[in-house]
């Protein structure tokens, strides 16, 4: 009896774990199984033609490219720096616990509401236009509190024994956080970025409003030119299209392509860990 | 011969709370110069909290209050205005577990020097140099300079530690059970260390092991609830104690 009861809950939980692979492994079989048969060098290096139903998604992929470098200009150097002050400055009083309620309530507000911010803030208020920098500086925003929580959780697993260590010789708050701290705290600071990095890559809300465009063929050629973007641009093919089924391979692999570059993303904070985390093994 | 500092200390008054309770009550006590002073008594007497006064490491534990006044070198440390920075680099500590950074042997001896603005390569070398044979280490290290302090044993880093210590040329060296995470031959050689560096420094040692303050001590306190109970030559202390409490202390009867 007792048995057939334990069999049971394991076989259930076995299951619920089987059954999210079953999930990612449908999605991606299907976005890869349709989309690698329109992924060429083709594909990849030129813009779209003919009312997008030909050519390729470069324009896109460079936008994306763009686009992930403003948004980590603006939320790495600013999550560090709010990170530092939550870890080693803040008193732990009313107004840290309401700085950190503030950030954990920006995490969850919806992407769609960034957009909107952005409209009202970056491209009118600041009047910055439809541009690559309205839409880096919204997605910016939008991943600045998984950046600073990434770095505040990164400093605070620095043992104490190293502050001590260092204020002990001499060192000022500033020279203890510089010399002993961050750089032990700079793999989970750079993972976690990376992964709120990725995750911004991949959003359409927050830059449907500032500044990507349904059609924009040429390159970027300033941070105050519109752009295309990869999920944008599978946005439109997969929804607004006037053909859409004509443009659905195109759809795929974009998709794909995405998918690879997010991907790529998320190893990379991987390998950037381990190769890090060892030369601070302790 | 540089210029000789007053490095005696002289502690007046001084009381320390953490919140509502008092963990030191009116010490007053005077340390003397190149001698060793053992700080002793039972877990929770007050004797790490007086060592931390010394440094105001204090300073660092978030309701923490101290009163009274640490003399050194003729300023009050605890004065307005006193430059804690300074303080540190005139009296340095060694902690209970070994806290070397992650980072080289040599990037270890070398940092307090560093924070305090040297950059030459050459005397960095012959501090580093320097520094770890006062700790006796350099002969075991000196072909691995460069690798990580994290690779040595438990006695070497703690003697890696009193080199980062040294390096940065304090006056006075508090050590806070500095062998209490080493096996006993670890401990022989840190004991060893300790009686030669009386010499040129100012030592303050918080133990829990009576054998061990009365080997390398020349003075020691007895610290009960707060209170310094006897302070007196460690031979005193040990042989003909004038309060009950510590005899009963020193001969294992409570503890």
């Amino acid at each position: 009896m007792h048995n057939w009861k334990q069999r049971l809950g394991f076989w259930t939980l076995r299951a619920s774990a089987f059954l999210v692979l079953a999930v990612l492994a449908f999605l991606l079989s299907d976005i890869i199984l349709q989309g690698r048969e329109v992924i060429s060098w083709e594909f990849l290096s030129s813009p779209p033609r003919q009312g997008m139903t030909a050519g390729g998604i470069f324009p896109a992929i460079v936008g994306t490219f763009y686009l992930s470098l403003i948004t980590a200009l603006v939320s790495v150097p600013l999550g560090v720096l709010g990170g530092i002050y939550l870890s080693e400055y803040a008193k732990q009083g009313k107004l840290t616990r309401l700085i950190r309620m503030s950030i954990r309530n920006l995490a969850g507000v919806p992407s769609i509401v960034f957009g909107m911010f952005g409209v009202a803030i970056f491209v009118n208020f600041f009047n910055l236009g439809l541009s690559l920098l309205s839409a880096g500086l919204s997605l910016g925003i939008m991943t600045l509190p998984v950046t600073i929580t990434a770095s505040e959780e990164a400093l605070k697993s620095v043992p104490d024994s190293y502050r001590q260590g260092s204020l002990a010789l001499g060192a000022t708050r500033w020279q203890m956080i510089k010399t002993c701290i961050l750089p032990p705290a700079v793999p989970g600071i750079l993972t976690g970025s990376i992964l709120g990095l990725a995750r911004a890559a991949g959003e359409t809300a927050p830059i449907l409003f500032t500044g990507a465009a349904f059609l924009y063929p040429n390159l970027p050629d300033s941070p105050f030119s519109q752009f295309m973007a990869l999920p944008y641009h599978l946005y439109i093919l997969a929804t607004q299209h006037h053909d859409i089924s004509r443009v659905r391979p195109i759809a795929y692999g974009t998709a794909l392509v995405l998918i690879l570059v997010v991907l790529i993303l998320n190893i990379s904070a991987i390998i950037l860990r381990e190769k890090l985390s060892r030369r601070y093994r302790r | 011969m540089e210029k000789e500092i007053n490095c005696k200390l002289k502690i007046e008054n001084l009381n320390v709370f953490y919140a509502q309770e008092q963990a030191l009550k009116n010490i007053n006590m005077e340390i003397d110069c190149r001698k060793i002073t053992a700080l002793i008594g039972p877990s929770g007497c007050g004797k790490s909290t007086f060592l931390r006064s010394l440094n105001r490491m204090n300073d660092e534990i978030r309701e923490a209050r101290v009163k009274g006044r640490v003399i050194l070198d003729d300023e009050d440390i605890y004065e307005n205005g006193y430059n804690v920075v300074e303080l540190r680099k005139k009296v340095g500590m060694v902690f209970q577990q070994p806290n070397p950074f992650p980072k080289s042997i040599y990037d270890n001896v070398a940092y307090g020097p560093r924070i305090h603005g040297i950059k030459e390569k050459n005397r960095l070398d012959d501090i580093v140099k320097e520094s770890l044979k006062a700790a006796a280490l350099w002969e075991e290290v000196n072909d691995r300079l460069n690798q990580s302090a994290l690779d040595l044993s438990g006695g070497q880093q703690q003697r890696l530690c009193i080199a980062r210590a040294i390096a940065v040329k304090p006056n006075v060296i508090l050590l806070d059970e500095p062998a209490s995470a080493l096996d006993p031959q670890a401990t022989a050689k840190i004991e060893d260390l300790l009686t030669e560096l009386k010499e040129n420094y100012t030592i303050i040692i918080v133990t829990h092991n009576m054998q061990q303050a009365a080997r390398i001590s020349d003075s020691t306190a007895f610290f009960w609830l707060g209170n310094l109970v006897e302070y007196g030559p460690t031979e005193e202390i040990f042989e003909r104690p004038k309060n009950q409490r510590t005899e009963d202390y020193i001969t294992g009867r409570f503890g």
